[in-house]
């Protein structure tokens, strides 16, 4: 439910403004999530600390949109409530690790990790191609002293880091609504961060790789099929078994798996491999996206 | 290179100026030539979102709900509860796609509204211009949507057909009010982020789409039944089980019809002082 | 000048209209018969603000007749209200014999309006543009496709018919929007700032098309705060300031009414710029203009001017003898030069 089915629209956003396709972007989605300060200290490649000029940036850019940032908290507190009220009545309890749980708080962690995945590739899809193509941001910050890796670690934290604020909030009202069931819980948020990263490294990347608003439609339609099938709804065991395979291969169900796991105490080393395997892809993603930019901005 | 004669002052000057119906067929056609390009898109879309949305809800969390018990749901599968108040919802998201972005964009970003406004049509005529092409995409996403819940057998009366009229009747409920609202911004989009934030989504939530308004706390309930999408949600539900009566469709359309006319009313107002300040 | 395009200059409609109405005793102070637009006390306000003070002006059919101001002036506004999209706060205003508040559409359908931002459809081709714009006026597509091979071939687009509209230069995107203003054949071709923001070469190849049209008569009405393209494309014009017109007449009218025959422009070092200006009084001249980098002298003999500056032994880094041009018309005007705004 997070993203609503979109009828593409036919004027103007295919060309002009990034605006309209940002703001398309924007109302999709729910919840953005993380990045952290000791990445922000690594220098060579992947870029160094120019990053936090970039930051810096965004962050006096967004304080005359504050508004919409912050109202941005409400989306998930919709999607959590018409759950709790509605779907959870119609469903009852669910089994997860062999014990019922209630539907809300099975959805909750899921709809967390949606969260982070959309709002990381909010940021580090639209946001980014309109920066490199209509805004010429990186044009005029590579004429600084700035390096491409100091772009892509700038994009990838800020993303983060507005991210790891929705999480927060996020967190409060499970905790305020008696949705979270383990002490393990605490994990949830630098987890979050994580997922974030993961998609913002593969966003960014597949951004460099985006032609026109149009091929947009591709991100759109990865995510919602992710979105839906990931088990952010019902268990795994839904599906007959090769279906199961194939939704374990995707990111977003490791990152479901990982907070549904925390926060309902279902805790075992199992879960380090969804750790590892949201790691590998943001750090991937990133060091293709510092490579990228600097091909398609340093020419 | 010499230039070609042209001829200015053309002597059938006088009859340009046609009746209403026919000056907002000239102001629907940019959109048709528009829309010529990009159909293909739209189609993949308007017949992907409801197969994706139908298949993991309808079907997916549909397996825990039929397990749990669908006595509050009218003991149908939930499936066959969720497609027509689906149908309902996706009348309002392409409504509401085709007026917010697209009417700001042509008086602002694009101006086309401003080139349209320099020729004989009135800015009556560019808002209806406008409404008979998202009344055309409402028609196409409509049918395409009872094809689909068709397909996955979730259609229980042959009076579903008669949904589609009233969904469409939904989504212009949304496109008028949406369309004069969208065409009076002045500065920027940001307000369209609000309108979904506080408006869609709650209404894709909370009007009955996805489970009976009747499981909220009594108090909220009244919200839930002054918006439009709530009226239009039950009445495709009760046309799609085959339970709709007389009465209760003819009050449901009328309360459609009476917020698209206020918003017809409302969008001639604001397209003439934006477009003749 | 000939008629090229085998259009009388003076069609009978409006003329039989003028006749009709005079008998019927309605229009009595008529001034010109042949006025296509005519304005008396014509005002525009926006809240507080007056954009356009109360300004009389006539348009005569076949003439091209300017509005020359620096921004702000109320051009824009009066364009608008001429093209029936802003409703006049006060006065009289009659466009080809009808009210724009009342008979707006109609008026339109036989006005052509280049606007000072193109509002091309950027997701269009070139002749889908012209199609799409022709459709508004009710055109046949059989005569949009007719009128657009001839339309393009005229502002020199024919190769560029079914490219897209977003990668063309400036200077095309302006000739294709005076080819789309074209497509109803109208009376009237409106024109607000037609080469602002464009090059010196793009601007040059514009005027050549609008020169064209001018000469199979077109009547033009155009604003504009380069006094150059004033001078090159208006045979009237008026000069606008703070929403009122300051003065009316043909480009050399306002030159020999308002300024010398020639100018003696000089530029001092910074240093000495105030002393130089002040001991220029001494130098016979109809007016000084001590500007911030300059000093003009309106004089009729500049050579003779200039000797006398020798005279007072001032060595100025440049001098520079020209004609009088409408820009130093605005500054006499106004005491602003028309770049300023």
């Amino acid at each position: 439910m997070s993203e609503q089915p979109i009828s593409r629209q036919t004027l103007p956003e295919q060309t002009l403004p990034a605006r309209a396709m940002s703001g398309r972007a924007l109302r999709q989605l729910p919840l953005r999530i993380l990045p952290a300060p000791l990445l922000l200290a690594r220098r060579g490649s992947l870029g160094g600390r120019g990053s936090a000029h970039l930051i810096e940036r965004h962050a006096r850019a967004y304080r005359h949109t504050w508004l919409v940032l912050a109202s941005g908290f409400v989306e998930p507190l919709f999607y959590l409530l018409s759950i709790g009220v509605g779907l959870g009545e119609l469903v009852g309890r669910v089994k997860f690790g062999g014990q019922p749980v209630g539907f809300t708080s099975f959805v909750a962690p899921a709809l967390l990790a949606t969260s982070a995945m959309n709002g990381a590739i909010f940021d580090s899809t639209f946001n980014i191609f309109f920066r490199l193509k209509y805004a010429k941001l990186y044009d005029a910050v590579l004429a600084t002293p700035m390096k491409a890796g100091d772009v892509a670690l700038g994009e990838i934290s800020w993303a983060l880091i507005r991210g790891g604020l929705y999480a927060c909030a996020f967190m409060v009202v499970m905790l305020a609504m008696g949705l979270v069931h383990s002490a393990w819980a605490v994990l949830a948020i630098p987890v979050a961060l994580l997922i974030g990263f993961a998609f913002a490294g593969a966003g960014m990347a597949a951004t460099t790789f985006i032609r026109s608003w149009q091929d947009f439609e591709y991100v759109t339609l990865t995510t919602l099929p992710m979105f839906l099938f990931s088990t952010t709804f019902y268990p795994l065991s839904v599906y007959p078994r090769p279906i199961q395979l194939v939704v374990d291969c995707t990111p977003l169900y490791q990152g479901i798996a990982l907070l549904r796991g925390l926060s309902l105490g279902v805790v075992g080393p199992g879960l380090l491999w969804h750790v590892l395997y949201l790691a590998v892809m943001g750090t991937a993603g990133l060091a293709v996206a510092s490579r990228r930019i600097r091909k398609l901005l340093l020419r | 290179m010499t230039a070609p004669a042209l001829r200015v002052g053309s002597p059938q000057r006088y009859d340009r100026v046609a009746g209403p119906g026919r000056m907002a067929v000239r102001a629907f056609q940019p959109w048709l030539v528009n829309y010529r390009r990009t159909w293909r898109g739209t189609i993949y879309s308007s017949v992907l979102m409801p197969v994706l949305y139908l298949g993991a809800m309808g079907l997916g969390l549909g397996t825990l709900v039929n397990q749990h018990g669908t006595a509050s749901l009218g003991t149908v599968s939930y499936l066959v509860f969720l497609a027509p108040g689906l149908m309902a919802a996706t009348a309002m998201q392409t409504a509401v796609g085709e007026s917010l972005y697209p009417v700001f964009s042509a008086v602002k970003w694009q101006q086309t509204y401003q080139a349209a406004a320099a020729t004989p049509l009135r800015p009556g005529d560019i808002f209806r211009g406008h409404l008979l092409f998202t009344t055309m995409r409402l028609t196409m996403n409509m049918i395409i949507f009872l094809a689909i819940m068709s397909l996955f057998g979730a259609v229980r009366s042959a009076w579903v057909v008669a949904a589609v009229p009233v969904a469409i009747l939904t989504g212009l409920a949304f496109a008028t009010p949406l369309d004069a609202f969208a065409v009076s911004q002045k500065k920027n989009d940001q307000a369209f982020n609000m309108i979904f934030r506080f408006g869609m989504i709650p209404l894709f939530l909370f009007s009955g789409t996805f489970f009976p308004v009747t499981q909220l706390p009594a108090w909220v309930r009244p919200l839930a039944y002054v918006t439009p999408l709530w009226h239009g949600v039950a009445l495709c539900r009760a046309l799609s089980l085959g339970t709709a009566d007389l009465a209760g469709a003819l009050g449901h359309v009328a309360y459609l019809a009476v917020v698209a006319g206020l918003g017809l009313a409302a969008g001639a107002r604001s397209y003439r002082r934006r477009l003749h300040v | 000048m000939g008629c090229p395009l085998g259009v009388p200059k003076y069609p009978a409609g409006p003329v039989i209209h003028f006749e009709l109405s005079q008998a019927l005793g309605k229009v009595s102070d008529v001034p010109d018969p042949d006025a296509l637009i005519r304005a008396s006390g014509l005002t525009k306000r926006f809240g507080q603000f007056t954009a356009v003070d109360g300004i009389d002006f006539e348009l005569r059919r076949g003439e091209a007749f300017g509005f020359l101001g620096p921004n702000g002036a109320g051009k824009s506004s009066t364009m608008r209200m001429i093209g029936c999209v802003s409703p006049p706060t006060g006065g009289e205003l009659t466009i080809l014999g009808l009210n724009p508040v009342t008979q707006g559409a109609a008026i339109r359908a036989r006005l052509g309006v280049v606007p000072q931002e193109d509002t091309l459809d950027v997701e269009l081709t070139v002749r889908e543009n012209l199609l799409v714009y022709g459709r508004y006026f009710g055109l046949s597509r059989q005569v949009i496709a007719e009128r657009t091979a001839r339309l393009l071939e005229f502002v020199q687009l024919s190769e560029r018919a079914n490219d897209h509209v977003e990668p063309l230069s400036g200077g095309m995107k302006r000739r294709l929007t005076i080819a789309r203003s074209l497509i109803n054949e109208p009376e009237i071709l409106i024109l607000d700032e037609p080469t602002t923001g464009l090059d010196p070469q793009a601007r040059h190849v514009v005027w050549d098309r609008l020169f064209r049209l001018k000469q199979q008569g077109v009547t033009l009405i155009l604003t504009t705060h380069y006094m150059d393209e004033a001078e090159q494309l208006c045979d009237r014009l008026v000069v606008m300031d703070g929403g009122k017109i300051a003065a009316e007449g043909s480009p050399r009218e306002l030159i020999d009414t308002y300024s010398s025959r020639e100018v003696l422009e000089l530029r001092f070092s910074t240093f000495e710029h105030d002393q130089a200006a002040e001991k220029l009084t001494a130098v016979p001249a109809d007016r000084i203009e001590v500007l911030a980098d300059r000093v003009l002298l309106y004089v009729d003999d500049g050579d003779a001017a200039m000797a006398g500056v020798r005279g007072l032994a001032l060595e100025p880094l440049t001098s520079l003898v020209r004609r009088s041009t409408l820009e130093d018309v605005f500054l006499r005007l106004t005491g602003r030069r028309l770049e300023d705004g």
